[in-house]
């Protein structure tokens, strides 16, 4: 079981770079689905086959795996977008910097006051990296909804902490933050087309006028 | 009792997308809040038995809840004049949005349970957004795009926060668990590191809700581009509410014996936020902006008066009732003189006391009242935080404050002043203070004036009991 969860942790960390190295925004939304829908699975191999977890894991798998992707493939296809030209830093460096905070992140978890039973887990390395690399995803694009794909990750590095403390969110909180991210996500697929409409492109970089 | 007070804004939401009459959907508002107004004196009147493990009601949160609730029964009044006079933008989308908006608010506020509140602050922001577009100018979207970006992740990383405060307890051997009134009880077993980086991952998210220096950037766009009343909104309740959930925290690291940690992070966010808003009022053209950064301002008197401790304490309850309700005021009125001379910036304003008989002396009153001259409310709490300054030997820090609080009142004179004073251009400005539009900033500034001249015990008592809370009991 164990083997098994550190290889999905460990698919998730590829994904992570694939999205960072990927200009393709089609192939980006897909494999952020495919990283939540990895990580859907992750209360059922951690906690074993109980009512939560499996209520958890489906939850999250119709959430992060289906619904919001679907949103966000529609935001595209309205919009008429494919690629994401231009990033404020390139691809390759962006890649760099992902491995060194992905290295980071593994370095910082063994200092980590961590309870005995996390420590030889890959969880809260996993966690931090796909934190991280969600971040990067924010900050180095311009295009909108590159950066709702940075704050998925960012929410599904979150996530995996949250596993680790399930017993501390009762399900009702749990579902309550899935919906919170669907809704969220849903209006800002409204902005998204919103940015469209009014100025034929999603460049962030157009969304300069309010400054002092 | 309480779940009445969140279910049914959510219901009066639903029948504002029901019904077909614009006037009957602008008229839900001031109804529906003034019987969340009235439900809410009730509760903490203590007319109902309330005890659950998921909501309740504690000294701070009475506050809070009694602020937020008045200031949007007032906004509610405000609303429907407002939305009167745009029929061309519609309230379909507004009045639902305000009214889920009310829902989640009150949540966040009565929670007791850090998930809960968690969840409920994350759906101010998802309600919210829709209201800062509500003018749908290019303006209004980069600002509402902001806004949306920035307040999620800031709230993803107070997840992360709240989280990690579940792993102290689990790190500390207690039994895991994000009820509150359990985390108090178990705070001295908490694992400390991990506590402390709870605390500092929520003071973080919460700070950038509640618009901290260096936290802020999202709040001049979205307080300037959205309508008055969604500012008012936001800049007085919706802030108070960050500043509770932060609260929180400072309460648990206080009952872990850390609690100065916290109050020295809050000292220096909350000094770093006077710097900033006292930068950005000099000569600001445009008059929401100003109100805006005058809002980062007030949130860093809280912060400070909460970092010092004592007497400053029971000031920064006080400041936090009368921010609200001055800052609620202000927005409204700068709503309304925005549309008589269609523009906030200073050079088309001008003149507002003559071209608005009424609301042009409300804004003159609010910026007199919110910059702490007598005899306003804030004079007597931002009073009370520098007497806890000095008191507390701090003699550097206090006049540190007082010199940014002269340039702040200085800059904002500026501004004020020119936009009010003079000869309007115009002689006939294309709208006219109308009564349904000028009574709820009125209101507001009498209030105001109220409290700075006279604090009944009551409110004395309640807001004595709500520093007590904050405080070392050894």
């Amino acid at each position: 079981m164990m083997e098994f969860t550190n290889l999905l942790l460990l698919t998730v960390i590829l994904i992570n770079f694939f999205t960072l190295g990927s200009s393709r925004l089609v192939a980006c939304i897909r494999i952020v689905a495919l990283q939540g829908a990895l990580l859907a699975l992750l209360p059922l191999l951690t906690h074993g086959l109980s009512f939560h977890s499996i209520l958890l894991s489906a939850g999250a798998f119709c959430f992060k795996g289906i619904l919001i992707p679907w949103l966000l493939l529609r935001a595209v296809r309205e919009v008429r977008i494919r690629r994401e030209v231009e990033p404020i830093i390139g691809f390759v460096p962006t890649l760099i910097l992902g491995a060194l905070t992905t290295a980071g992140a593994f370095l910082f978890a063994d200092f980590l006051p961590l309870v005995a039973e996390h420590h030889d887990g890959l969880y809260v390395p996993v966690a931090l990296a796909t934190m991280f690399a969600g971040f990067l995803l924010l900050i180095t694009r311009r295009k909108a909804i590159t950066q709702v794909l940075g704050y998925l990750m960012l929410e599904n590095g979150i996530f995996i902490i949250g596993v680790l403390l399930s017993e501390a969110l009762p399900l009702m909180v749990e579902g309550g933050v899935l919906l919170d991210l669907l809704v969220g996500v849903f209006v800002m697929g409204i902005v998204l087309n919103q940015i469209n409409r009014e100025f034929s492109s999603l460049d962030t970089e157009r969304l300069s006028a309010l400054k002092e | 009792m309480l779940v009445v007070l969140i279910i049914f804004p959510l219901i009066a939401a639903a029948i504002s997308l029901a019904i077909p009459w614009y006037q009957a959907r602008s008229w839900l508002l001031p109804l529906s809040s003034g019987l969340h107004l009235l439900l809410s004196v009730l509760l903490c009147l203590g007319r109902f038995p309330l005890e659950s493990s998921w909501i309740g009601l504690d000294a701070l949160s009475r506050l809070v809840l009694l602020v937020t609730s008045l200031l949007f029964f007032a906004c509610g009044v405000y609303a429907v004049g407002y939305l009167n006079l745009r029929r061309d933008r519609g309230n379909k989308v507004m009045v639902p949005c305000l009214l889920v908006f009310l829902s989640a608010m009150t949540l966040a506020v009565v929670a007791r349970h850090m998930g809960v509140m968690w969840l409920a602050v994350e759906a101010t922001t998802i309600s919210s957004a829709p209201l800062i577009y509500y003018n749908r100018s290019r303006l209004s979207i980069e600002a509402t795009w902001k806004y949306l970006l920035i307040c999620s992740v800031g709230i993803a990383l107070a997840m992360l926060g709240i989280l990690f405060i579940a792993y102290a307890a689990l790190g500390g051997g207690a039994p895991v668990s994000l009820q509150f009134d359990t985390l108090l009880t178990v705070a001295t077993t908490l694992s400390k590191p991990w506590l402390h980086a709870g605390f500092v991952f929520l003071l973080v998210g919460f700070g950038t809700k509640m618009g901290l220096a260096p936290l802020h950037s999202w709040k001049p766009d979205a307080y300037g581009e959205a309508p008055g009343l969604v500012g008012a909104l936001l800049a007085g309740g919706l802030t108070s509410v960050a500043f509770l959930a932060i609260l929180r925290g400072v309460q648990l690291m206080t009952a872990a014996g850390e609690g100065d940690m916290a109050r020295q992070a809050l000292l220096g966010m909350g000094l770093l936020s006077l710097l900033v808003a006292s930068i950005f009022m000099i000569r600001q053209p445009d008059i929401k902006r100003m109100l805006a950064y005058s809002s980062v301002e007030h949130m860093g008197l809280l912060a400070i008066g909460v970092g010092i401790g004592g007497i400053a304490t029971f000031g920064a309850m006080l400041h936090l009732i009368n921010n609200a309700l001055t800052k609620g005021g202000l927005f409204l009125a700068a709503g309304n003189i925005q549309r008589a001379f269609a523009s906030k910036r200073l050079s088309e304003v001008r003149g507002a006391l003559k071209a608005l008989p009424i609301s042009g002396p409300i804004f003159l009153a609010g910026f007199l009242a919110i910059t702490g001259s007598p005899p306003f409310g804030p004079f007597m709490s931002e009073f009370t935080i520098l007497r806890g300054v000095f008191s507390s030997g701090h003699m550097i820090i206090g006049l540190v404050m007082l010199i940014f609080l002269a340039t702040v009142f200085i800059g904002m004179g500026t501004t004020v002043l020119a936009a009010t004073q003079g000869e309007p251009e115009h002689k006939t400005p294309e709208f006219k203070d109308s009564f349904m539009l000028y009574i709820a900033p009125l209101i507001l500034i009498l209030l105001i004036l109220l409290i700075g001249v006279y604090i009944p015990a009551p409110l004395q008592h309640a807001l004595q009991q709500a520093a007590d809370l904050l405080e070392v009991h050894p």
